[in-house]
């Protein structure tokens, strides 16, 4: 009988499949295990994997680090704050401080270049998000996530906040450079 | 058989109504109603508010109503809800006397108190945290509180329910198993339990936290539980819909199952792997392995979407067989044709089951990829799919079920057919495109809870593209068309209750009968030899064709960004 009726058939479990409903596991458990080996695949042969290295953390140690690579590679300051634009060498550590409302420093990259970029936040949680390549990634207080980035193109890119973190989240934007050298 | 208990038998339908059931059935529902019409006029404040051309709302008031329509939508409307439907698919469906009533009624009250609690440390500004109140951001301990409390009590109506099987069961108020649609019930109360049980184990520590008790509550630690909780109620919703989509098609067509054994396990699958989507939540972040999260977000073959796509195909399918069986054969497509379409339980069960599966179902995969969510995480395209699969899949099948509900339950005529006949169709489209719009301004890096990009005031702003604002209008007028239509569901809902024509009832008495199948003996199914669903099997490949190239689409725009290891 009907699905809002018990089964009419005492024996309900041994009815054989129908051909249709066979026929379409069939191929949907197939693309399943298709988008599940895309994942391990993208990762031995792709470009784009979020790395998993992760340290603990505190504020006072990475505001620290942050502070020790603004002094040794700054190149100027901007806006009426005077954020220091900072511009490492290919390959180096890189701190980027997420807190309320800001990011700090702003960092210049070079082309094709590799660095290390290291996030955390001083307080509640936030949000990476590079723009426009829309490259999102959470940052949380207290752990030190180290992101491997090769930028592929010049260009003056924004970095928005897009966790929620209060009253001033809707401000806490910045930019960040590409440079070609 | 005669008890002590009141039932009625419904002239039209035929159903039996526990006199005590049915009193619990009808207050839950109503929470629900309220509860939605709460949340539906925040809706369209805040829809007008991220059309940034209108930008209605200043900022606090925006996060603060942004919160509040997260928990009275997803949490409140859904829950009571689908409370109601747990008794139904218990009391109704078996012809059984429901557990405990005052129990129940226990339950009802803590529900309502918890969401009255929660709701006023909101609304005084004190809990403007998002429904995910991700800690350390502070909230005020009457919010933690009221969920707690709103939480025991969907819990306690879920053991009611479970009660309720063992009564029916040793009553013998019915032969043999339990419907279909009562066992996806069963499934989704299970999950219920266990996800409830998760909400409950993170935010008790949390509102001692908030209270002063405990000293910090680990960020990383609240992400992974609380979404135990947060994705893995939405598998409620998910079987819960599924169930009204199969109650449908059996009060709609008299469809029957294709085949018991295929749609009851797939709602098993449910179950089994029910923690896919609460690892999609924590894919952007650090601390976890990247084995942890590509084992996690599909346990290695994804079988809670294999779960969908069977149910996206059982519930049209076995729609077909009904249809063919009257005698609409001709081409593949006459019996869909010739569906029903200006009747409201099936149009709008119809258009939930196709934003649930191309809009919701697709868009959910892409963010439970482990690559392919850096290019998601946390832009207008999260809340696009939750849009699709809650609002235009579960909210639309239940908006469904109620049309059904009002002369059966309640009594009553609905008014203005006319209507309702398009309520479905304003809703559901508008849903529809509204997510399409979210979702492709997600994928210009929109971000979600966000109350200005345009960044009006901050020292380095980032200028969106054009077609970002384009995509954000495109999402105010259709979220607009969408609360039209269920701004009318509501009106004819309440509207019906109170002023529709009163219809026969059906007397209360004391005697009760069996719910006695006749036993069929042979086991064949509709047609093993046969292909009985060809029209059906069409949609389900022009779906996985959609569904492969958006997939490898989105694989192909993530080759171009920045290298990243």
């Amino acid at each position: 009988m009907s699905a809002i009726q018990p089964p009419a058939q005492r024996i309900w479990w041994k009815q054989p499949l129908d051909k249709v409903e066979l026929v379409w596991i069939v191929i949907a458990f197939a693309w399943c295990l298709v988008m599940f080996f895309m994942m391990p695949y993208w990762h031995v042969f792709g470009k784009q994997n979020l790395s998993s290295e992760t340290y603990r953390a505190r504020p006072e140690m990475f505001a620290r680090a942050a502070e020790e690579m603004v002094a040794k590679w700054k190149v100027r300051e901007e806006t009426e704050a005077k954020i220091p634009v900072v511009a490492p060498p290919a390959g180096a550590d890189v701190y980027l401080i997420a807190r309320l409302w800001d990011w700090w420093p702003i960092l210049e990259l070079e082309e094709g270049k590799t660095y290390r970029l290291n996030l955390m936040s001083m307080d509640y949680q936030h949000g990476f998000s590079l723009q426009p390549e829309n490259i999102n990634v959470q940052v949380l207080p207290g752990y030190q996530h180290v992101v491997t980035v090769t930028p592929n193109r010049a260009g003056t890119y924004g970095i928005v906040c897009n966790e929620f973190c209060g009253a001033g989240h809707h401000k806490m934007v910045s930019k960040l450079y590409v440079v070609k050298k | 058989m005669a008890g002590t208990e009141l039932f009625r038998t419904d002239p039209r339908t035929g159903l039996q109504y526990h006199k005590s059931a049915e009193l619990l059935i009808k207050a839950n529902a109503v929470a629900a109603v309220v509860a939605l019409l709460v949340g539906g006029i925040i809706a369209l404040l805040i829809t007008l508010t991220r059309w940034q051309a209108v930008h209605l709302l200043n900022a606090d008031n925006f996060y603060l109503l942004l919160t509040a329509h997260g928990l009275d939508m997803l949490v409140i409307w859904v829950i009571f809800f689908e409370i109601a439907i747990l008794y139904f698919c218990s009391s109704t469906l078996l012809r059984s006397r429901l557990a405990t009533p005052r129990l129940a009624w226990l339950a009802f009250a803590l529900m309502v108190i918890g969401t009255v609690t929660f709701n006023a440390a909101i609304f005084t500004g004190n809990a403007t945290v998002m429904m995910t109140s991700y800690v350390p951001l502070p909230g005020h301990p009457a919010f933690y509180l009221g969920l707690i409390l709103f939480a025991v009590g969907a819990l306690i109506g879920c053991f009611i329910f479970l009660g309720t099987l063992v009564v029916a069961r040793a009553e013998k108020t019915y032969e043999g198993s339990i419907p279909l649609v009562t066992f996806g019930a069963l499934t989704a109360c299970i999950i219920a339990i266990f996800t409830i049980a998760s909400g409950a184990i993170i935010l008790i520590p949390t509102f001692l936290w908030s209270a002063g008790y405990v000293k910090s509550i680990d960020p990383l630690m609240y992400r992974t539980i609380w979404w135990a909780f947060g994705h893995s109620s939405q598998q409620i919703n998910v079987s819960a819909h599924v169930a009204v989509w199969y109650a449908i098609a059996a009060i709609v067509f008299a469809a029957k199952p294709m085949s018991e054994r295929v749609s009851r396990t797939a709602f098993v699958l449910y179950i089994l792997f029910l923690q896919l989507a609460s690892a999609h939540h924590l894919l952007a972040d650090p601390g976890l392995s990247t084995e942890w999260k590509v084992f996690n977000t599909s346990y290695a073959m994804y079988l809670a979407v294999l779960a969908s796509m069977i149910h996206g195909l059982t519930v049209p399918g076995s729609i077909e067989v009904a249809q063919r069986a009257k005698g609409l054969t001709k081409g593949l497509f006459e019996w869909i044709r010739k569906a029903p379409w200006g009747n409201p339980t099936f149009s709008g069960m119809f258009i939930s089951l196709l934003v649930f599966g191309f809009l919701g179902g697709i868009s959910g995969v892409m963010m439970g990829t482990e690559q392919l969510n850096m290019i998601i995480h946390n832009t207008t395209y999260v809340p696009g799919h939750f849009h699709a699969t809650v609002v235009g899949g579960t909210t639309l099948a239940f908006m469904a079920l109620t049309y059904f509900l009002i002369p059966s339950l309640f009594n009553r005529e609905v008014i203005m057919p006319g209507l309702a006949k398009w309520q479905p169709y304003l809703f559901g489209i508008g849903m529809g495109v509204f997510s399409l719009a979210l979702m492709g301004a997600g994928t210009l890096g929109v971000p979600r809870r966000h109350w200005d990009i345009t960044f009006a005031g901050a020292s380095l702003p980032y200028e969106y593209p054009g077609t970002a604002y384009l995509m954000l209008a495109i999402m105010g007028v259709s979220g607009v068309v969408a609360i039209v239509g269920g701004a009318a569901y509501i009106l004819i809902t309440v509207g019906s209750l109170l002023w529709g024509k009163r219809l026969a009832a059906g007397a209360y008495g004391r005697e009760t009968t069996v719910l006695r199948m006749p036993v069929d003996t042979a086991l064949t199914g509709h047609g093993t030899g046969g292909f009985v669903a060809p029209g059906t099997f069409v949609f389900a490949m022009v779906f996985l064709t959609a569904f492969i190239l958006y997939y490898f689409v989105n694989w192909k725009y993530l080759s171009t960004v920045w290298g990243l290891s």
